[in-house]
């Protein structure tokens, strides 16, 4: 047989059988698969889209915590100092205000004590007056052992009496 | 040493029988040509060893259209070398080996030839391997599951050449004509690699036969020219250059385009056939030099074992390079004859 004629029997089979060999693949094999292959192609360059953006949208959102930390952390801050500064005024109001009830009891205090004193010293008065009547009636008992002695008395206190009226009038 | 020439001639003699017929003729002159071309050549019978002085060989059916159709087992005519009106043409003569009719000339022989047996056993083969994969695919969902078996074997090649036809053809109408790049490169492949086993289920020279490559190459041709745009048709008829150089061109492009089947034709059925040819050789060195003493033939036994081995491997190499290079020229030449207007 030779070599470089082509044989009939053989351009017939290979057309006739490479001819059906590419009819059903070309319908069932390849399309099934390449389609499919495309398909996860597809899928998998999507995911990684989905990826990147998910990827920055954190890095956009730790950002975004970061600020929110610091923000935070501002505002702890002059919330302490506005504490401080609430405490040590209330601090101060609370010193005012002992300062001034204690100076208002000292005031009571010294009122009382003003008019316990006074109550003191009229009732010392009193007492004074009483035992001076008592001691000047028991003088006044002794001496009036005569009846020289008591007119002269009497004359005496008549006379302081009227003294006394003339310079009150 | 008897042992290691022992083990090296067992070794050989399971090449011998799978790739020559002639194990028996070692010691007689031998005529490596008509070795080497009954082994590429297409035949009637499939050979497959000598035992005992008597053949073991498969005998295909020969189908004869001339006159109506005859169907005859090719153990007939091959054993008395005549059936009927037929006989098989003697050496030198014109048609020689082929079956012809009395007065020399051919019936349409549609035999199933060693060949077109092999060209169908490599049809089943393909379709089993890429619908069985079809099947994975269809049964499976690929966004969940990454691909197993004949799928994860046969993925990384389809979506080579899909992609080499995206990239060769262009978005727009690459899918219809990646199906056949597909069957192509496959059924390239598959026969080539078919080609290299030495036994039966394979060794045709499938893709080394001119027959098979020219039908590949015409459906390229076909595909290229029946589905080309204006634009492809007047680059070649009316193409873009001074009016003198008009008709000139037009015939130097004519010809480009009738030229290219042609080199695809011949450039893979050259390539396999030289390396079927190699390999062969190597194989027939050891009868070569089976005369000249047992020194000699362990040497070159040696020797070609291990060229045979090199071959063969080489061969593996260039059954995808040859597949692959067919089907990436196909590619282009549809990508220039799909080309738009600038």
């Amino acid at each position: 047989m030779n070599l470089i004629t082509p044989d009939t029997g053989l351009l017939f089979w290979m057309v006739l059988i490479f001819g059906i060999v590419f009819f059903i693949l070309a319908k069932w094999g390849f399309p099934a698969i390449t389609g499919m292959v495309d398909k996860r192609n597809k899928h998998i360059s999507e995911s990684l889209r989905l990826a990147e953006e998910a990827q920055l949208r954190m890095e956009k959102l730790s950002e975004e915590q970061q600020q929110m930390i610091a923000k935070t952390r501002q505002e702890q801050g002059r919330i302490l100092k506005e504490a401080a500064q609430a405490r040590s005024e209330i601090l101060a109001q609370a010193k005012e205000d002992a300062a001034a009830r204690t100076a208002e009891m000292v005031e009571k205090a010294r009122v009382q004590i003003e008019n316990e004193r006074e109550a003191a010293m009229r009732d010392i008065r009193r007492q004074v007056a009483l035992l001076s009547v008592e001691v000047a009636e028991k003088v006044l008992r002794s001496r009036l052992g005569s009846g020289v002695e008591q007119e002269a008395l009497i004359d005496r206190l008549a006379d302081e009496a009227v003294k006394s009226s003339h310079k009150e009038s | 040493m008897m042992l290691f020439k022992k083990i090296l001639l067992t070794v050989f003699f399971g090449l011998i029988a799978v790739h020559s017929t002639s194990a028996e003729e070692a010691s007689e002159e031998i005529d490596i040509g008509e070795v080497v071309f009954e082994h590429v050549l297409d035949s009637y019978e499939w050979h497959i060893s000598e035992w005992k002085g008597r053949s073991i060989a498969i005998y295909l059916p020969v189908i004869l259209i001339d006159d109506g159709m005859h169907v005859f087992s090719s153990k007939h005519i091959l054993e008395t070398g005549s059936y009927g009106n037929y006989h098989i043409a003697p050496k030198g003569a014109k048609n020689e080996g082929k079956i012809v009719r009395a007065d020399g000339s051919r019936p349409f022989d549609i035999s199933i030839t060693k060949n077109v047996l092999q060209l169908m056993i490599n049809a089943i083969l393909l379709l089993v391997i890429v619908l069985l994969c079809a099947r994975w695919y269809r049964r499976h969902d690929v966004l969940k599951e990454h691909p197993s078996g004949i799928a994860a074997l046969m993925e990384p090649l389809i979506m080579m050449i899909h992609d080499m036809a995206r990239e060769n053809i262009g978005e727009d109408d690459f899918r219809r004509y990646s199906p056949y790049l597909l069957t192509a490169f496959l059924f390239i492949l598959l026969s080539n690699v078919m080609g290299i086993i030495p036994c039966f289920p394979g060794g045709a020279n499938l893709t080394g036969n001119i027959a098979c490559t020219l039908v590949l190459a015409l459906f390229t041709f076909f595909t290229v020219n029946l589905t080309g745009t204006r634009h492809y048709y007047k680059e070649i008829f009316s193409p873009d250059v001074p009016g003198v150089l008009k008709p000139l061109m037009a015939v130097i492009e004519t010809f480009s385009a009738l030229v290219k089947p042609v080199s695809l034709t011949i450039r893979l059925f050259a390539n396999m056939l030289a390396g079927h040819i190699q390999i062969l050789c190597m194989v027939c060195i050891i009868f070569i030099m089976g005369k000249y003493g047992p020194a000699m033939t362990g040497g070159a036994t040696l020797i070609s074992l291990l060229f045979g081995i090199f071959l063969d491997v080489l061969e593996i190499l260039i059954s995808f390079i040859q597949a692959y290079i067919f089907t990436m020229l196909s590619s282009i030449y549809i990508g220039m004859a799909r080309q738009k207007a600038d």
